[in-house]
């Protein structure tokens, strides 16, 4: 009974790896200054490929390689359009987002329905043994364990080293580090494919482990905006995006257990709650810097102004001052 | 710098000037955009030929698949249309797809609240019309609001929208307003009475085609022949700018979603009145994301939508035969769609470049 329960929770965390390896990928991209905005194509199409390769070799490590490189080359096509040719970056990842989606399903379609194989959970010993959190956190796969550690090598990277510190230059400030050296335009390069390759690898997550490839990945399409939102609410930090993967999963599985409890309803509308609760929290992060915000507090007595702009600033995120926006040496 | 050493040798060459002429450089695109469709078609170990012979016949083969085609065409018009607003404004409004279920459910209500009763046709046909024009502004309005007031990107705002559209679609068609004893995700057929007249024997009306190109002309006289037009066009080319020199640029981009989503609207009503006669899950039919795709190609002159979404429309009815004839997945046509946008943004940089890159050389 008890054992049950903790198999139950120990799920939410092996649906998290791949929403946690595209979350972190985002960031990585983003505080680079490149918005990735084709995710929901690229996993819809690295899940693909991570499934057509993985089962027809018969090798897992193929299929995560294959489908990292998918990813990478997909965000590497989004670093040159936008940094070399300078089209718009919301355009480009927009169209990216719809055609791989159609690619996936065009080049996936004779795979429908091929047999399934689901990566093997490997128990870490001892660790497994703790009763209730062991089942909970070390019954997983290989890489669901790689998700934990991959959340705390990004906020290391990020906030401990000389290279970190060069990453939120170039999304911060690109001209100060360009002064500094740094050559802005290849970090970034560099930086989209790795990000672009953890994207693909959380695509082949979703169809080795956590779901599988049946051509039309159902409750599967939105999650890559879900990612761009969570990355967005997360401030660009790896542990609050991580913590706000971990919150989104947590809805959908509420959203499937109590399912029963209203059978009047349909089942598709329950997998449609997280969005309005994305809104809600886009709002809450960003409410605050709004004009007319400041205006109207400007207006209330001083205690009152003060407590609540202490909300509002505890809750508001900025992005990288260079998100976006190309960078010319001029 | 890099600038002055590149003398550029091959200024006259003919490889430049085929890269840098807009006409050119853009039919090169739409070779490439072919030459990668037939390079995956052949990876699938199918005949690129075939495949286009395929879809030309789907599209243009038979008067029925003529009409058929033609009939597409308006929704996806009208919703390139309504996006034309909101790209001249310089916003995305992925929310396009929510927007137009909106207008068909606002659209069926009136419907409901008529059936039954002897009121003229004609009548309740405008009052939906009417009420679809409302569902759509009332859905592009709250992005709009989410944009201006709360700081939530439009592009987020709009998607979560859509999603909460579908949900709205979904509760009404398999709950309150399901027909008697079945729950099959659309409701009871409208009265014959209601439907917009047809051609005989097609789904093509005459009445919404004729719409269709009042809204062509008429969004085309707004963003090109009048004040408010240029105005949006400075919004969206300069926000900082404009507002400064004086526009309300908050205003002006919420009219921007509020005419966007009039169109919308409108495209759901006709979806419902003209077309499918139910209301229905998925009654959009993917129009509001292929109209982005047919926006960003139109580059904000409404004109050129018609043309473009008509190319979009027939790729997207011709590859409905690919399963039968070949076994091939019908999504290619969004493959080719998608291709064609890539590559003509491609050959579109590769031209700005290189025209940058020598202009020194040029005019010295």
């Amino acid at each position: 009974m008890d054992n049950s329960l903790a198999i139950s929770i120990g799920s939410i965390f092996a649906w998290a790896g791949p929403v946690i390896f595209g979350v972190m990928g985002e960031t990585i991209t983003e505080r680079a200054g490149v918005m990735n905005l084709s995710l929901n194509g690229s996993l819809i199409l690295t899940a693909m490929v991570g499934f057509v390769v993985g089962t027809t070799t018969n090798n897992f490590m193929l299929g995560f390689l294959a489908a990292a490189l998918v990813g990478a080359l997909i965000a590497l096509l989004i670093a040159f359009m936008s940094i070399s040719l300078k089209q718009s970056q919301v355009a480009v990842g927009y169209v990216l987002a719809v055609a791989t989606k159609s690619l996936a399903y065009f080049l996936g379609a004779p795979y429908v329905g091929k047999p399934v194989m689901l990566l093997p959970q490997v128990p870490i010993p001892y660790l497994s043994e703790i009763p209730f959190i062991g089942a909970i956190l070390f019954k997983q796969t290989i890489l669901t364990y790689m998700s934990y550690v991959l959340v705390f090598v990004c906020f290391w990277w990020i906030y401990k080293t000389h290279q970190g510190l060069i990453l939120q230059g170039i999304g911060e400030r690109p001209s100060a580090a360009y002064i500094r050296g740094v050559n802005v335009n290849r970090m970034r390069y560099i930086y989209t494919g790795i990000g672009g390759a953890l994207v693909g690898i959380g695509g082949a997550l979703y169809s080795l482990s956590v779901k599988t490839w049946n051509g039309q990945l159902s409750g599967f399409d939105g999650i890559g905006w879900i990612i761009l939102a969570i990355t967005i609410f997360g401030s660009w930090h790896p542990l609050k995006g991580a913590m706000g993967a971990y919150l989104f999963v947590l809805l959908q599985y509420l959203g499937i257990v109590l399912q029963p409890l209203l059978p009047n309803i349909n089942s598709r509308i329950f997998q449609v709650a997280p969005f309005p609760l994305m809104i809600l929290a886009l709002l809450f992060v960003n409410i605050g810097n709004a004009d007319w915000v400041d205006r109207t507090l400007a207006g209330l007595p001083e205690d009152v102004r003060r407590t609540i702009a202490k909300i509002l600033r505890a809750m508001r995120t900025s992005p990288p001052a260079a998100l976006g926006i190309p960078f010319e040496k001029e | 710098m890099e600038k002055e050493k590149t003398k550029n040798p091959n200024q006259n060459s003919f490889l430049f000037n085929l890269l840098t002429n807009r006409a050119s450089s853009m039919t090169l695109a739409v070779v490439f955009a072919l030459v990668f469709t037939s390079l995956l078609v052949w990876m699938m170990k199918a005949n690129p030929i075939s495949v286009f012979q395929t879809i030309i016949t789907g599209a243009f083969g038979s008067t029925n698949n003529f009409t058929q085609v033609i009939q597409a065409w308006v929704p996806l018009v009208l919703a390139s249309l309504g996006l034309m607003f909101t790209f001249t404004a310089g916003l995305w409004n992925i929310g396009m797809e929510g927007q137009i279920v909106m207008g068909a459910i606002f659209s069926y209500g009136i419907i409901r609240i008529f059936d039954g009763s002897d009121a003229s046709s004609a009548l309740v046909i405008i009052l939906c019309i009417l009420a679809g024009i409302l569902g759509g502004t009332l859905w592009a309005f709250l992005v709009g609001l989410l944009k201006n007031f709360g700081g939530v990107n439009e592009i987020f705002g709009g998607l979560g929208f859509n999603f909460i559209a579908d949900a709205v679609m979904l509760f009404l068609v398999f709950g309150p307003w399901k027909p008697e004893g079945v729950a099959n995700g659309s409701t009871k057929m409208l009265d014959t009475r209601f439907w917009l007249p047809q051609i005989e024997g097609t789904y093509l009306s005459l009445w919404a085609l004729g719409i269709a190109i009042v809204c062509v002309i008429l969004v085309t006289v707004i963003l090109q022949g009048t004040y408010f037009g240029l105005k949006l066009k400075a919004v969206g080319k300069n926000n900082k700018s404009s507002f400064l020199l004086g526009i309300h640029t908050n205003r002006y981009m919420l009219l921007a979603f509020v005419l966007c989503g009039v169109l919308a609207g409108l495209t759901g009503a006709l979806q419902v009145l003209g077309f499918n006669h139910v209301l229905r899950n998925n009654i959009s039919g993917g129009y509001g994301y292929i109209g982005l795709m047919v926006g960003m190609l139109a580059n904000i002159q409404p004109l050129i939508t018609a043309p473009i979404a008509f190319i979009f429309i027939a790729l997207s009815k011709g590859a409905a035969g690919l399963g039968i004839d070949l076994k091939l997945d019908s999504n290619l046509a969004g493959v080719i769609q998608g291709a064609l946008v890539i590559f003509v943004l491609i050959m579109d940089g590769v031209r700005k470049v290189l025209i940058k890159k020598f202009k020194g050389v040029q005019s010295g």
